[in-house]
């Protein structure tokens, strides 16, 4: 794969890139905060540092992020221990699939943002709609994940452990479900991503509080750097999220054969 | 002579039809075979004469449409422990290391894992597998975890041992080696086995007899007894027994992929 060792870009640490790359980023913020055009929509770093100082002294960061967080954790909960059990359901029971996947299929494309404002009609304002469209849209991600690999488990895999000995209940433990695993946790991955990029449609539904209701609230009042300080703290949230997953699928998955991306 | 032996599993006129989606297939048509306590029974035949289907008929996995298997003259229904399976496609279980892999049925059987392990342990040095007791299947070559998954069936101790081209996937080299080494242990133990194959070397070396089967619908089509001394080696191949033997058994085959042909 490699072609041939050329010196210097060989010799330069992963970590000497995540400086180099950080820098790269640093330079074209810098360049875009100075640009006439762009000015407006890029403060540069100490005019939002000066941002940070004003919402963490207005109490509302630390309100806004624990807000998120909990719509978050309680849709992805809600999602997760939903999609298992109807991802299994849909493996092994052909009607259930036949009936079920289309619909999943078909909302699944649907933008969240479409159907926030059916969901405020029925559930009202606050934090149940929100919780129940991260629910819906990680519900739907997962699920699908999820299926694929219950079917693709090896079915030699299950005459193999039949053979030695293996009833149904051993099958489920100790074949399907470490069989599965791979996929739940790249289902967990993917789910956790969908619930954050879902977060701010989830919280346009009259929320009172939160990252993405704040940001349209800056909006409103042409607060341009919390606005931008609060994009990037999505950012960080999101990549430490799913830095955590991919730590634990390697260490729970060090197994497979081949990684999957 | 045979006639006195006891009879370990009696194939009683087993017949399969698949319902497939191109209509009724008949994999097997009414084959009857006694296999003796001690035998190494080799099946060769070719492509889709049904070798697989009647191996998994006996190891439990199919039900066949009409007939019965029966092993020390109780009727086969659903897998058994006294019925050991190596597949082809070795079947391990890539998230456990080899000895885990190997300690799977002793714990199936209710074993604390104090107790499995010592057993485990003599079966993987059995397959000479010692330096690799913590490695997970992918960290072995093809030939490595085909003896981890032989050293896995021998673990439960079944009576008779169905091997469904177990070296099939393997190079002609270690192929060998895993033929020398299987020849061993048979020596020592005499286990029944059911080995299929598609190498009529590897079935002249290996059996006891050697059933050729035939294609469309699948059926015994002979028989034959190789009565070659043990203890059996590579170099037996040189000898003239052995290649009369071969070519009885390769005139047979020919004849079917000659049919095959038609
Ligand atoms: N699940 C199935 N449904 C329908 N037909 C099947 C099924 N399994 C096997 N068959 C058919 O039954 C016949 C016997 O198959 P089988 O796998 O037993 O052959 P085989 O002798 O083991 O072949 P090979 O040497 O290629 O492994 C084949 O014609 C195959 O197409
Ligand atoms: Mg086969």
């Amino acid at each position: 794969m490699d072609k041939k060792k050329n010196g210097i870009i060989d010799k330069i640490p992963n970590w000497g890139w995540l400086m180099i790359s950080l820098a790269t980023a640093l330079v074209l913020w810098y360049v875009l905060s100075i640009t006439p055009k762009t000015a407006r929509c890029f403060p540069f770093i100490p005019k939002v540092i000066e941002a940070l100082k004003t919402v963490v002294e207005r109490e509302i960061l630390w309100a806004d992020i624990k807000s998120s967080m909990i719509s978050v954790l309680l849709g992805f909960a809600f999602g997760f221990c939903t999609s298992v059990p109807v991802a299994f359901l849909m493996a092994w029971y052909r009607p259930v699939q036949h009936i079920v996947e289309p619909w999943i299929q078909f909302i699944r494309n649907i933008p969240p943002l479409a159907y926030v404002p059916l969901v405020v009609i029925g559930a009202g304002v606050g934090r149940v709609p929100q919780v129940i469209v991260i629910w819906l849209a990680t519900f739907l991600t997962m699920t699908i994940t999820i299926y694929q690999g219950v079917r693709n488990v090896d079915s030699t895999l299950i005459k193999a452990a039949r053979v030695l000995g293996a009833k149904d209940k051993d099958l489920f433990v100790k074949v399907i479900f470490p069989a599965t695993t791979p996929f739940i946790l790249t289902a967990v991955r993917l789910g956790a991503s969908v619930a954050l990029t879902t977060l701010i449609a989830a919280e346009s539904t009259g929320a009172f509080a939160g990252l993405g209701m704040r940001i349209r609230s800056f909006n409103n009042s042409y607060e341009v750097e919390p606005m931008l300080l609060y994009i990037i703290l999505i950012g960080i949230i999101g990549i430490s999220i799913e830095k955590i997953i991919k730590f634990l699928e390697k260490k729970l998955t060090g197994w497979q054969e081949t990684r999957q991306v | 002579m045979a006639e006195d032996r006891k009879v370990k599993v009696k194939i009683d006129h087993v017949e399969k039809i698949y319902d497939g989606r191109q209509g009724k297939m008949i994999a097997l048509n009414g084959v009857d075979l006694d296999i003796y306590e001690n035998e190494f029974i080799c099946v060769v035949g070719p492509s889709g004469c049904g070798k697989s289907t009647l191996l998994n008929i006996i190891a439990g996995l199919l039900e066949p449409t009409t007939g019965a298997v029966y092993v020390d003259g109780k009727k086969v229904e659903g897998t058994g422990t006294e019925r050991g399976v190596v597949f082809q496609q070795y079947a391990l279980f890539p998230w456990l290391t080899v000895k885990k892999n190997v300690m799977f049925g002793l714990k199936l059987k209710g074993m604390s894992d104090a107790e499995a392990e010592p057993i485990a342990m003599k079966y993987i040095k059995m397959v000479q597998l010692e330096d690799f007791v913590d490695a997970y299947p992918k960290e072995l070559s093809g030939g490595m975890k085909q003896r981890v998954a032989i050293a896995r069936a021998y673990a439960v101790q079944p009576e008779v041992l169905l091997m469904d081209e177990p070296f099939g996937a393997l190079d002609a080299q270690t192929r060998t080696q895993l033929q020398a080494e299987l020849i061993q242990t048979w020596q020592e133990e005499r286990k029944t086995c059911f080995f299929i194959t598609h190498d009529v070397d590897e079935a002249v070396i290996l059996a006891t007899k050697v059933i050729v089967m035939s294609a469309r619908p699948g059926r015994i089509k002979r028989i034959i007894d190789i009565n070659l001394p043990y203890p059996r080696t590579q170099e037996m191949k040189m000898t003239k027994e052995f290649m009369d033997l071969k070519n009885e058994v390769w005139g047979e085959v020919y004849q079917e992929y000659l049919e095959i042909r038609k």
